[in-house]
């Protein structure tokens, strides 16, 4: 099992991300750097968080071009496993491999603090560990343009097939509008790609998965794709 | 030859755009009310060389659809000038 990290210009969880999947989860990592143009045989591919080129233009416009989205779109065409978080995720929804936008949140504020999450699949490849009777996952987000929005049609087809991953919530569970810190459309936090080999999501699972933070709810996604990838 | 497009990449209609509505409702504090649904986008403007006027025209939509706007939240609108 061979998880590969991509590195964009402005990415700043890298190193975040490679500390979780390689000291905490056991796996082996590499980085890959925007530029490469190949996916040195990783099984797993990550977007990380950040600011790549700036957010110049609109969150992950630019860096979807760079010259390893290439690789990682047919890796993906192939059926192969990529993971994108808050950044990451932005790049995912402009390179079209997950469906949907990422507006500027409807305050205008950058938010940064941690917020509660509900699993709206249990069978996907990031929460197959996490337990039904677990009713929220506390996961700090960090992003100005974290407003998920997509038409009503699109939108009626991926709560259909099962791609809405994750809604935000309060601490119970209850799904309401004051759980929202973002104004995305059916509060929704991460979603996937029909195929459900390709997810996206904003809060940040790789802050919460070191008891040292406090916090290890994060660490519950990460175990279900190791779960899921190594079975 | 030279041409210079002006590109306006604007929300879609059906959209909140919380900037414009904080700036329509600091209109009223400067006693213009009058001013109502103030929205706001990016104007980009760009030099291309092309043949001629049409040539540059499909060039700047194709840069549009491509990079400059994304269809899911904004529309875009341009004109081509003799640069």
């Amino acid at each position: 099992m061979k998880f590969g990290v991509v590195i964009f210009p402005g990415s700043n969880c890298d190193q975040d991300m490679i500390y979780v999947l390689r000291n905490v989860m056991q796996q082996e990592v590499v980085e890959l750097w925007h530029k490469e143009a190949d996916l040195k045989k990783c099984d797993f591919i990550v977007l990380p968080g950040g600011f790549s080129y700036g957010d110049y233009l609109r969150s992950g416009a630019i860096a979807r071009f760079s010259p390893i989205m290439d690789a990682v779109g047919n890796f993906a065409e192939k059926g192969g496993y990529v993971f994108g978080v808050c950044n990451g995720f932005q790049i995912l929804c402009e390179a079209r491999l997950v469906p949907g936008a990422l507006m500027h949140n409807t305050e205008r504020k950058f938010i940064c603090k941690n917020v509660f999450i509900k699993p709206q699949n249990y069978d996907t490849l990031v929460t197959n560990q996490i337990s039904r009777s677990k009713v929220s996952l506390k996961i700090p987000i960090a992003h100005g343009e974290g407003n998920y929005f997509n038409d009503a049609e699109s939108l009626k087809k991926m709560n259909d097939s099962g791609q809405i991953l994750f809604r935000y919530c309060d601490e119970q569970g209850n799904i309401t509008p004051e759980s929202n810190p973002n104004g995305a459309i059916e509060n929704i936090a991460g979603v996937c790609n029909a195929k459900k080999n390709v997810f996206g999501m904003m809060p940040h699972p790789e802050r919460a998965a070191d008891t040292e933070l406090n916090n290890t709810d994060g660490k519950l996604l990460f175990q279900s794709i190791v779960n899921l990838v190594t079975a | 030859m030279k041409f210079r497009a002006e590109i306006n990449v604007m929300p879609l209609k059906a959209l909140l755009d919380p900037q414009g509505k904080a700036v329509t409702n600091s209109m009223k504090n400067l006693s213009l009310s009058e001013i109502e649904n103030v929205r706001i986008g990016k104007h980009i403007t760009l030099v291309i060389e092309a043949g001629n006027k049409e040539m540059a025209k499909t060039k700047v939509d194709e840069a549009c659809k491509k990079l400059l706007h994304n269809p899911i939240m904004e529309y875009y609108e341009f004109e081509i000038f003799e640069n």
